[in-house]
């Protein structure tokens, strides 16, 4: 058997994150990989389309029920839905309490010792928004994550994000094993987006992986709770997902160490695209209306 | 082995048997890899010079023995302040276990307070379970009158909110919803214990004065004669307020003491165990918003609760700690002065005798040159009382003593003529201390049991004065302050000052002829 690979999908809340690494995973499985998808988010949303199930119990709400994580058994956290792939959800505290980001090290400690991780070929953590404080960027500590997929789009704040997530990358690479696998576009069909992900990947030392176009099926595969690999396998989509899926498998030990730039190169472009005005400080802080007028 | 059940021996003379000193031996050879003798000796003469001094207060990111504990320690201080209170402390248990042992270790008393036992679970999903579960049993179990909640840094990271989790607590039917439970918020990250004091004490004279946390009416002021007094984190409470109450009661004047924890700390055996005992009633904080005046003895100690107070129209006052003649008279002034009533002959009497016993003494304490750290209140009292005994304050350090503090204690150094070569150190920490022990040389050194480890590696004898003190017992039973307590403090001076002059003078046939009887 090979080694075992882990990886993780980081990005802006709201990108497409979970559906995008679903999908990918679901593609994988057809091609005979053995799966376990971790859950790094308090709502629990990130295993949905595989267990064509609403929210799973996750480790941290079964554990509260029992008492404490030691009174926890693997059995009643794990699930198992499309291909066999193995469903797990770290989950967390109600919006407004305690600490999400000590939930997700709970969890992921209760499953690296509770031998979750034994018998697969790749584990994937889909962990929430940004890496807003140690505890999510637990994936990317040592041993754990060795690449990491950035999803992404044309939009200024989702490309910030990215930005972001590569320093958090940074941090733990040197010391570390964890590398930067790609960028992973999902189409907003903002202006010039292609091009402009392809020039974000390349400032951060890191190449576009591939551009998910945008495509309707993937919100009717979601209603019914399934991936499009699943709901429409001889789709379009479904053959983006496992171009992807191909990507990401062959992209072993090609993942790099990022270079982030700061908030003003990554201004300068957007100036580069046209889609900032270069040196206009004019439209800073003004309206739609301010400018029209 | 030299150890046996018919002379059983302490481990004083024990591990200096044969048996362990081969041991040891052994130990050193085979598995410390220590480093060689004569380097060590280097390094450790390098650590006395100027040099190194220099690099030492260069220092930016490292602090080694902070004179200071944290803020949770100074708010279970102030909950036992107070009648049947029992501290609570939301967080994780090893903390609070470390509260308690700190002033059982230094009262010799034991201290009860309770957690909300925070593990894991209760940092991952927020603490309002612990909360909930820990005050029931605190009331179920312990029957206290008051529970008065803080925080340790684990509640603090994950943002509990006392006030929203009580208020649920008393929803989920945890305790009754009259019973009274004040709050304050004391992440041990931020300030000190002094500060902690502070939020707490702020806590519980701001829930019994603006309505209970929304649970009842704010009181009305209606300003009678009488004055509050705050004593602040002090090691010798169990000493000083009894003698502040004896004074106060000697002039006549109508008082409050707000938070005073000396009968707890200092029950007496008699086969009756006192979980509670003594302290500030809620009847008497409720009233003590009436009074004309509040004087603080700690103005670092209590800023916070002080400027709670002045806004609700009191006259207030904080001082730092007044020791000795000039420090007592300022006191003893300013009450006479807010009450109208005259400073009783008893106490003329009692400042007559320590100006006396301070000439008996001053020719053996005139020019000695001291070091001193602690917390910022008692530097600048201990300050004042030594440059009015003649004696030099030369290192004055405090950790938990900021820019400010260190401007008012030059303001002292630079009024008087023994302040001449003196400075302050602010937020510096004893490892600063060492340098300056070894680089300027002073004669005693003034601090908490900590200050054995200066005595041991530079050799000046320490004066126990602070907090902690565990390696002697009984100083916290003796009032340090007062006239009474200058007398007291001068004792301690003088004593280690003839302890040293004898050790000195005791060899026999070359320094025996200053080996005096009289002194």
């Amino acid at each position: 058997m090979a080694a075992l690979r882990q990886i993780a999908f980081y990005g802006k809340g709201g990108i497409g994150k979970s559906t995008t690494s679903q999908n990918t995973l679901a593609a994988l499985a057809e091609m005979g990989q053995k799966i376990l998808i971790v859950g790094c988010d308090p709502k629990a949303d990130s295993t949905r389309l595989i267990l064509h199930a609403k929210a799973q119990d996750t480790v941290l709400s079964l554990a509260a029920e029992a008492g404490s994580v030691e009174d926890l058994e693997i059995e009643d956290v794990l699930k198992v839905g499309y291909r066999d792939i193995r469903c797990v959800e770290s989950g967390g505290p109600e919006p407004g309490v305690g600490c999400a980001g000590r939930g997700v090290i709970t969890s992921i400690n209760f499953l690296e010792e509770n031998g979750a991780y034994d018998g697969v070929d790749y584990v994937s953590y889909d962990v929430l928004g940004d890496v807003v404080c140690g505890g999510f960027a637990m994936p990317i500590r040592e041993n754990k994550a060795q690449e990491i997929y950035i999803v992404m789009s044309g939009e200024m704040m989702a490309m910030y994000a990215a930005n972001n997530i590569s320093k958090g990358i940074l941090k733990y690479a040197n010391s570390g094993g964890v590398r930067l696998g790609g960028l992973v576009c999902n189409e907003r069909q903002t202006d010039k987006e292609l091009e402009l992900a392809e020039a974000l990947a390349g400032k951060l030392g890191t190449k576009l992986i591939h551009f998910v176009p945008r495509d309707n099926i993937v919100q009717h595969a979601e209603l019914r709770r399934m991936t499009v690999i699943e709901y429409a396998p001889d789709s379009k989509q479904a053959g983006e997902y496992r171009s992807l899926a191909e990507k990401v498998h062959n992209n072993a030990g090609n993942g790099t160490i990022p270079t982030p730039i700061t908030m003003d190169e990554l201004e300068d472009l957007l100036m580069d695209f046209g889609i900032m005005k270069k040196e206009d400080e004019s439209v800073i802080g003004k309206t739609a209306a301010e400018l029209v007028a | 082995m030299p150890q046996n059940v018919e002379k059983v021996l302490d481990h004083e003379n024990l591990f200096r048997e044969p048996e362990y000193k081969a041991m040891f031996d052994n130990k050193r050879s085979q598995f410390e890899f220590r480093v060689p003798a004569e380097e060590l000796a280097k390094q450790i003469e390098y650590a006395k010079t100027w040099e190194y001094r220099e690099k030492n207060f260069a220092r930016e990111a490292l602090t080694v023995n902070p004179a200071k504990a944290c803020q949770p320690l100074g708010a279970v201080f102030a909950a036992v302040g107070f009648e049947k209170t029992l501290p609570f402390v939301h967080g994780s248990q090893g903390c609070v276990a470390y509260y308690r042992s700190h002033f059982s270790r230094h009262f010799k008393e034991p201290t009860s307070c309770v957690s909300s036992s925070m593990t894991e679970d209760a940092a991952v999903f927020g603490g309002l379970n612990n909360m909930i579960d820990g005050l029931a049993n605190t009331y179920n179990l312990y029957k206290p009158e008051m529970i008065a909640v803080s925080t340790t840094c684990m509640a603090e990271v994950i943002g509990d909110d006392l006030d929203a989790f009580i208020k649920t607590s008393k929803q989920k039917g945890s305790i009754p919803a009259e019973f009274d439970v004040p709050f304050a918020h004391t992440p041990a990250f931020v300030g000190s214990h002094i500060t902690g004091y502070d939020n707490a004490l702020q806590g519980i004279i701001k829930y019994f004065w603006d309505g209970k946390a929304g649970q009842g009416t704010a009181l009305t002021r209606i300003p009678n004669e009488s004055i509050n007094f705050i004593g602040g984190f002090d090691g010798f409470v169990c000493g000083n307020l009894p003698e502040i109450r004896r004074m106060l009661d000697l002039m006549g004047v109508e008082h409050t003491i707000l938070c005073d924890p000396s009968d707890v700390w200092n029950t007496p055996t008699d086969g009756e165990f006192r979980m509670y005992d003594g302290g500030t009633t809620k009847a008497q904080v409720e009233a003590a918003i009436n009074a004309k005046a509040t004087i603080s003895f700690q103005g670092y100690s209590t800023e916070k609760t002080m400027k709670l107070i002045k806004e609700h129209g009191h006259d207030t006052t904080s001082f730092h700690h007044p020791m000795g003649v000039t420090g007592t008279d300022a006191f003893l002034m300013k009450v006479s002065e807010l009450t109208g009533k005259p400073i009783p002959k008893e106490l003329e009497l009692e400042r007559g005798r320590l100006v006396d016993a301070i000439a008996d003494s001053q020719a053996h304490l005139h020019g000695k040159k001291f070091a001193l750290y602690g917390d910022p209140d008692l530097m600048l009292g201990m300050t004042a009382f030594l440059l009015e005994l003649g004696a030099e304050p030369v290192h004055v350090l405090s950790t938990n003593g900021d820019k400010e503090w260190a401007e008012k204690v030059q303001v002292l150094l630079d009024a008087s003529p023994f302040g001449k070569n003196c400075k302050a150190y602010p937020k510096a920490d004893l490892w600063h201390m060492r340098s300056l022990l070894f680089t300027e040389k002073v004669d005693f050194l003034i601090g908490n049991t900590y200050g054995k480890y200066l005595e041991r590696d530079c050799g000046t004898p320490l004066i126990r004065l602070g907090f902690p003190i565990f390696d002697r017992h009984h100083h916290h039973r003796f009032p340090i302050w007062g006239y009474q307590g200058a007398l007291r403090v001068l004792t301690m001076l003088l004593d280690e000052y003839f302890e040293a002059l004898d050790a000195n003078t005791i060899g026999i046939g070359t320094t025996d002829y200053s080996y005096d009887i009289i002194r």
